[in-house]
């Protein structure tokens, strides 16, 4: 094995979603001309995953919005249906469910995260009890979404709301389960939870904060009827979906001496790292699977699950892999979605990180408004709008000055 | 350089905007408004915010070279 600082001849990806498709086209973008292996647990080519808590829960087409265009000479190898099991530094080999043996000068971890489940594994789930990753979970769920049945969604998260909203717009009468004050509270704040919250139940759900879900009600032959609420109460239902948030998908790494708590430990460069802290030579990671230092939390590790987080580390991580005596740290500037009910919002940063929400505007009767921004010790850490895109890009740029150098992306 | 965003796309993600904000910006109604024929500097910017748009919206055309002979054609 060469430990002089060369750039790989051969490079397998681990992870055929958005990160690792953006991994490959920048690769080749940069030059890269030697041999690519993409490697998918799922049988598909990428495909884009916002829209499957949106469009494709509620659309007729529901295909089309998840079109993810495979850029001109890409030139890999595909393999699809085929997850990775092991990976082994030393030996720099990937190994498939399969039996397949990949050898690798460099290999690219974006297995993504997979949706957290219930807690107790006794008494099984009962069918009709749902999580949502991927393509086929969306197609799953789509054909419960009949109007007029009883739906529970365990979660209020930007995940839960969405398929709550798309839901509720398809017809069903939703309950929407929460254990905290509000939706989204952790994430943004109760301000904007507050306000997510006003527009959920003026949509007609049914939200209940401060409320768990102890168990399920099931008929004999394991049908879900109902779930059973911290306030003892039963609430019948036909379906329900889990949204209790996403773990990193370090599962089939777990014997590769990585360090994994919390996702995959990854440098400043997209370079995993061993338990010590010292980089795997020729093993970088990008996407939700990550746990990076980011300037914005002070140097602290973060995971992003993210849509544009994926991008930008898919860069950096390509121009770690190809520049491997002057490597850019990652310092993109978190930002991400969520469109409920109609309306769109939209942030920048890190506002889970504040101790303080400073509300600029808030109007919720007629054109609906939020702009909140997030502050740490006094310095601006974040900032939230809904319906109020045009004001995030002067945050966006504070906190770019703020966050040091750019990253290959946002630069 | 030529710039066109299929509007019927665009969500006001707003990352173009941040990529590019000589190029992108938003009206009072958080409608998307930009440079068609930017200059041809801008190209990077222009081509990373193509990248970074979720919707997938922006198509970025370099101005065609200025030994292209197609300039002949008129």
């Amino acid at each position: 094995m060469s430990t002089s600082l060369t750039p790989p001849r051969s490079i397998v990806i681990v992870g055929a979603s958005l990160a690792g498709l953006r991994t490959a086209e920048a690769l080749r973008t940069a030059g890269f001309a030697g041999s690519l292996t993409i490697v998918g647990d799922e049988p598909y080519l990428p495909y884009d995953r916002p829209p499957l808590s949106k469009d494709v829960l509620t659309a007729q087409d529901p295909a089309q919005f998840t079109a993810l265009p495979l850029p001109d000479g890409l030139d890999a190898r595909w393999q699809l249906g085929r997850p990775a099991v092991r990976l082994d530094p030393r030996a720099r080999t990937v190994t498939l469910a399969d039996g397949t043996r990949l050898p690798y000068d460099a290999v690219v971890i974006a297995t993504g995260s997979t949706a957290r489940t219930w807690p107790a594994r006794r008494p099984p789930l009962p069918r009709g009890v749902f999580t949502l990753r991927g393509w086929q979970d969306a197609v799953a769920l789509r054909a419960e979404l009949a109007p007029g049945r009883k739906l529970a969604v365990i979660g209020a998260g930007f995940l839960g709301g969405e398929v709550a909203a798309a839901a509720r717009a398809r017809g069903l009468d939703v309950t929407l389960i929460e254990s905290a004050a509000q939706p989204l509270e952790r994430a943004v704040g109760t301000v904007a939870g507050g306000f997510v919250a006003t527009m959920h139940r003026e949509a007609g759900i049914d939200l209940r904060t401060h409320t768990t879900v102890s168990g399920f009600l099931a008929t004999d032959d394991g049908r879900i009827t109902g779930v059973r609420l911290s306030d003892h109460s039963e609430l019948p239902v036909d379906a329900a979906v889990l949204a209790l948030g996403a773990v990193p998908a370090t599962g089939w790494l777990a014997d590769s001496g990585l360090a994994l708590e919390g996702g995959v430990h990854c440098d400043a460069y997209l370079r995993a790292l061993l338990p010590d802290g010292t980089a795997v030579p020729g093993v970088v990671a990008a996407g939700d699977v990550t746990r990076v230092p980011h300037p914005l939390a002070g140097g602290a590790p973060v995971t992003l699950g993210h849509w544009t987080n994926a991008v930008e580390q898919a860069a950096s991580a390509a121009h770690t892999l190809l520049h491997p005596d002057e490597p850019e740290p990652f310092s993109g500037i978190p930002s991400f979605w969520s469109d409920l009910h109609g309306a769109r919002i939209r942030s920048v940063g890190l506002p889970g990180l504040a101790d303080e929400a400073r509300i600029a505007e808030h109007e919720l009767v007629g054109e609906r408004r939020l702009e909140v921004s997030y502050h740490k010790e006094g310095h601006l850490i974040g900032a939230l709008t809904i319906g109020r895109t045009r004001r995030l890009a002067a945050y966006q740029r504070e906190l770019q000055a703020l966050g040091g150098a750019a990253s290959p992306l946002a630069s | 350089m030529q710039i066109t965003v299929d509007m019927n796309l665009c969500e006001s993600h707003g990352q173009c905007v941040f990529a590019a904000p000589e190029v992108f910006s938003f009206d009072d109604e958080d409608y998307l408004v930009y440079d068609a024929a930017p200059s041809d500097a801008l190209l990077d910017k222009a081509e990373k915010a193509a990248a970074v748009c979720p919707a997938r919206a922006i198509t970025v055309t370099p101005a065609p070279s200025t030994t292209d002979d197609t300039t002949a054609a008129r």
